[in-house]
């Protein structure tokens, strides 16, 4: 039977990415920018003349919006997907996240993005749904089945919010696989190794780390922590708030309340970071709203001091990770970095520290791009779940829930029937019974964590158990069976045993979207260009066709098209006619192939333009401005080919 | 009094209707997934209680059994099959857990064979002073003086370097009473795989004596870690 592909997916906190398995190896899909890496951004373009409904836009383009119009967009979404009002309030200190105004305590927070409001899961579901036309556009088919990654650390609310969005999107969600697992996997795939291996996983928003134990094809988690709110945005809000505090105390400017200058100040800073990460100093200069500029110079011994507290807070996981997975640090054979977070020095300092690699001959595993190696993985367990490859059949990844599951009991305290790292699907059942006469229902409170009072657990929901036969107190034997399935995500059924009755539940998530919610929410239900595939392909085709057409068309009067050969301008103006001429039909692929021959016929007009932009930039403009300014002249007349300029 | 019946109705595959009557999580005749059998964990791994286990063939048996149960494996497969599949792998994932790990296994096996065995959820049974073994009723009534000193010298800032001394003498001497526990129970493991069902009865009344005990020496050790780990 054919069905269509599965795809991994990434959806991280500050990238995402699409991968596939391309015969025996995972490739990451890339956008109609040519590039691998879609920024989680998420931004509405302005109101139309007419009134319509404003279109979103995701990625690339939609980080022009955080600075150009900061009310319009919003990312890092991530950090609030399954969390309730009173648990983001740290997170809206340090974000520019804006709460829609009428948001009330126990309903899923919504935020303002210009005139509308969306929840996070929708936020998600869109990148989701750009990823997924990344692929179909890849594969000229449709994809509606995915694997999507989560940070191991996630608890049940999270999982369920990115389940949520999934569909949201358009995709049914096969598997959500943990992000370190997933990591493993891509490693694991091209050698087959035995041991224990660490994966310390250091991304935009999370921190996990994770201890797997592989045999013979099988990577069988063994313990698995984290911090869902620990990452490479903690390192740029430290560096922001120097910034801010010294231009205020500096320049006399305050740029609280000047979302678009204080977006302008975090890119500077998480520029600065990257580039302490190979060089010894790094160098802010931001000009101000006013006019002044905001020089400084910041030396990496400066920054590690900034940041240790911050990356100290990965150590404490680790260690409870070793305990659990009854291992010491010597035992780990392999330790594999993913996330761009791991690229700082300081971090693999720390991780070698943790795990005593260098005293021991060893270092880490960085072979694969720690920005890509998540989707690599998720596209390999794609393709187990497939079944449809030899490459992978000899796989199986039995992963761990991350948090111990519980039972408010008497008293406020909690009955774990769940430890956490257990393996995964994970079952436990439990007898409960009436303490009045003629009792009919039950309430039962499930908590995750490991604290000992529910107060300070995770409350996960409240379940009803109704229809109870009326008998005498303690009589009734209520049987309500948990069971935590593969994707970590909690199920419950449970049934009267004396009359026989399967107890109605009825579940009330403490955080999350009810199931008529998810469905009012799905995007193809405002989204008419979802309607049909087909007619999507011919109308992106088309307007990828109509771009580099008006491109050509506007181009003699560019100095760097006199500069061309008789015969290039004619083969030019063939592979031009001949686009115009295929536009008219109703073949995508075709009028994709004719875009790419006139792509292919204008490249050296191309190299032209971008030598004329790049001494243009360097007139009194910073590499990276110049950088910006290339970015536009060149991917625009380009569509397909942007990717080699970069 | 219920009557008990010990010859199970055959159960007809759902796939190819030939009817099984083992605890097998797939059909013997068809190989298709079955639904979750009511056997219990040792059955799953076809063995027979017992309290000592080949730890290193179980892990191959539950990694055999994995890959050809797990819902991997069943992700495009009917709803029924998936069902089955979750369930199943949940079923032997508990199984696996229960029987690796030696103090669980035990408990189990104890409760399979009619024991009665307290349940003990996060420690609420913690400091029932009613369960203190005989023979340390001196000495933890002392110990627990000390850690209620070495707590509240702690809230007012003071650290007592011969009271932690003391404290690490006790938790030294509770881990080898410990060990010694561990030690009876492999012998009283060996007793009862080898023993008839007198030998048995008193095997498994000596093991719920000893669990008893372990659980309290442990709860023990765990509270002086902890005073002692604030540092």
């Amino acid at each position: 039977m054919a069905e269509g592909r599965v795809v991994g997916i990434d959806l991280g906190t500050t990238n995402s990415l699409v991968a596939y398995m391309q015969g025996d190896a995972p490739v990451v899909i890339p956008g109609a920018d040519g590039l691998n890496l879609v920024p989680s951004v998420v931004a509405l373009d302005p109101v139309t003349a007419d009134g319509g409904r404003p279109t979103v836009t995701v990625g690339n383009t939609a980080r022009k919006a955080l600075i150009e119009s900061p009310e319009r967009a919003i990312y890092s979404v991530k950090r609030l997907m399954g969390r309730g009002l009173e648990e983001i309030q740290g997170e809206l200190k340090l974000f520019p996240f804006r709460l829609a105004e009428d948001v009330e305590a126990g309903e899923v927070p919504r935020i303002q993005l210009g005139e509308l409001k969306f929840t996070p899961p929708e936020i998600s579901a869109y990148i989701l749904r750009q990823l997924k036309r990344n692929a179909e556009r890849f594969f000229g088919a449709p994809v509606t089945q995915a694997v999507i990654t989560v940070p191991a650390y996630f608890n049940d609310a999270q999982r369920q919010a990115t389940k949520d969005a999934g569909r949201m999107a358009g995709l049914e969600v096969l598997r959500l696989v943990n992000e370190p697992t997933a990591a493993a996997l891509a490693y694991g795939l091209d050698r087959a190794k035995e041991g224990t291996i660490a994966v310390y996983d250091f991304g935009g928003g999370t921190f996990d780390i994770s201890i797997l134990k592989l045999r013979d094809g099988i990577f069988e988690v063994q313990s698995t922590n984290g911090d869902t709110h620990l990452g490479g945005d903690d390192i740029d809000n430290l560096l922001l708030t120097i910034a801010l505090d010294e231009i205020y105390s500096e320049n006399g400017v305050d740029l609280h309340g000047h979302a678009g200058a204080v977006q302008a100040v975090r890119k500077a800073a998480i520029e600065a970071k990257i580039r302490l990460s190979t060089e010894s100093a790094a160098y802010f200069d931001i000009e101000l709203p006013n006019g002044d500029r905001y020089q400084r110079e910041i030396s990496r011994a400066g920054f590690e001091l900034l940041i240790e507290p911050v990356l100290e807070r990965t150590a404490g996981p680790c260690k409870r990770a070793l305990l659990d997975a009854g291992v010491m640090p010597e035992g780990i054979d392999e330790v594999v970095l993913v996330g761009g977070s791991t690229r700082i020095p300081a971090v693999r300092q720390l991780v070698d520290d943790l795990f005593r690699l260098k005293a021991r001959g060893k270092s880490p595993h960085t072979e694969l791009n720690p920005d890509e190696v998540v989707a690599l993985g998720a596209a390999v367990q794609a393709d187990i779940l497939a079944g449809a490859s030899k490459s992978t059949e000899e796989l199986l990844l039995l992963d761990v829930t991350p948090l111990s599951l519980g039972i408010e009991a008497l008293g406020g305290t909690v009955a774990r029937i769940i430890q956490r790292n257990s393996t995964i699907p994970a079952s436990a059942t439990e007898h409960f019974t009436t303490g009045v006469e003629g009792q009919t229902n039950v309430a039962i409170h499930v908590v995750q964590g490991e604290r000992e009072l529910a107060a300070d657990c995770r409350s996960l929901a409240r379940f009803d158990l109704r229809g109870i036969p009326p008998m005498s107190a303690g009589l009734p034997r209520i049987e309500v069976k948990f069971l935590i399935d593969a994707d970590g995500i909690l199920k419950v059924t449970a049934r009267e045993q004396r009359s026989g009755q399967a107890a109605k539940i009825e579940v009330k998530p403490t955080y999350g979207l009810t199931d008529e919610q998810v469905e009012s929410m799905i995007l193809d239900s405002f989204d008419h260009a979802e309607e049909d595939f087909a007619a999507r392909l011919l109308i992106e085709a088309r307007n990828e066709a109509e771009t580099i057409l008006s491109l050509v068309a506007s181009a003699p009067q560019k100095p760097a098209w006199q500069q061309l050969t008789g015969e290039e301008l004619a083969a030019i103006a063939a592979a031009r006619d001949h686009l115009a001429a295929v536009k008219l039909g109703e073949d995508s692929a075709a009028i994709r192939e004719a875009t790419l021959a006139l792509d292919r016929a204008t490249r050296r007009y191309a190299e032209l333009m971008m030598d004329a932009a790049v001494s243009t930039a360097m007139r009194g403009k910073t590499m990276d401005a110049a950088g910006e300014d290339l970015g536009e002249a060149i991917t625009a007349p380009h569509p397909m080919a942007s990717a080699e300029f970069k | 009094m219920l009557k008990i019946l010990d010859t199970a109705v055959p159960i007809a595959c759902w796939s190819c209707s030939i009817g099984h009557n083992e605890s097998t999580l797939f059909c013997p005749h068809c190989s298709k997934i079955q639904p979750p059998p009511g056997g219990d964990f040792f059955q799953v791994f076809g063995l027979k209680h017992g309290f000592q286990i080949d730890l290193a063939a179980l892990e191959q048996e539950f990694h055999r059994l994995s890959r050809r149960v797990h819902p991997d494996r069943f992700a495009r497969a009917g709803e029924n099959e998936r069902q089955w599949s979750l369930a199943d792998t949940a079923l032997l994932n508990d199984a696996y857990r229960t029987l690796k790990e030696p103090l669980n296994r035990t408990e189990y096996l104890l409760k399979l064979e009619g024991a009665e065995i307290g349940e003990e959820h996060s420690g609420k049974d913690r400091k029932d002073p009613s369960r203190v073994p005989d023979d340390l009723l001196e000495e933890v009534f002392d110990l627990n003086m000390q850690l209620e000193e070495m707590r509240m010298g702690r809230k007012i800032g003071e650290d007592d370097p011969s009271l932690a001394a003391s404290l690490q003498e006790a938790k030294t001497k509770f881990d080898g009473l410990l060990g010694a526990v561990d030690l009876d129970l492999r012998a009283q493991w060996q007793v009862w795989d080898a023993g008839d069902s007198t030998a048995r009865m008193a095997a498994q009344s000596k093991m719920v004596a000893l669990i008893d005990r372990r659980r309290y020496l442990s709860n023990l050790v765990r509270d002086v870690t902890e005073t002692l780990g604030v540092q």
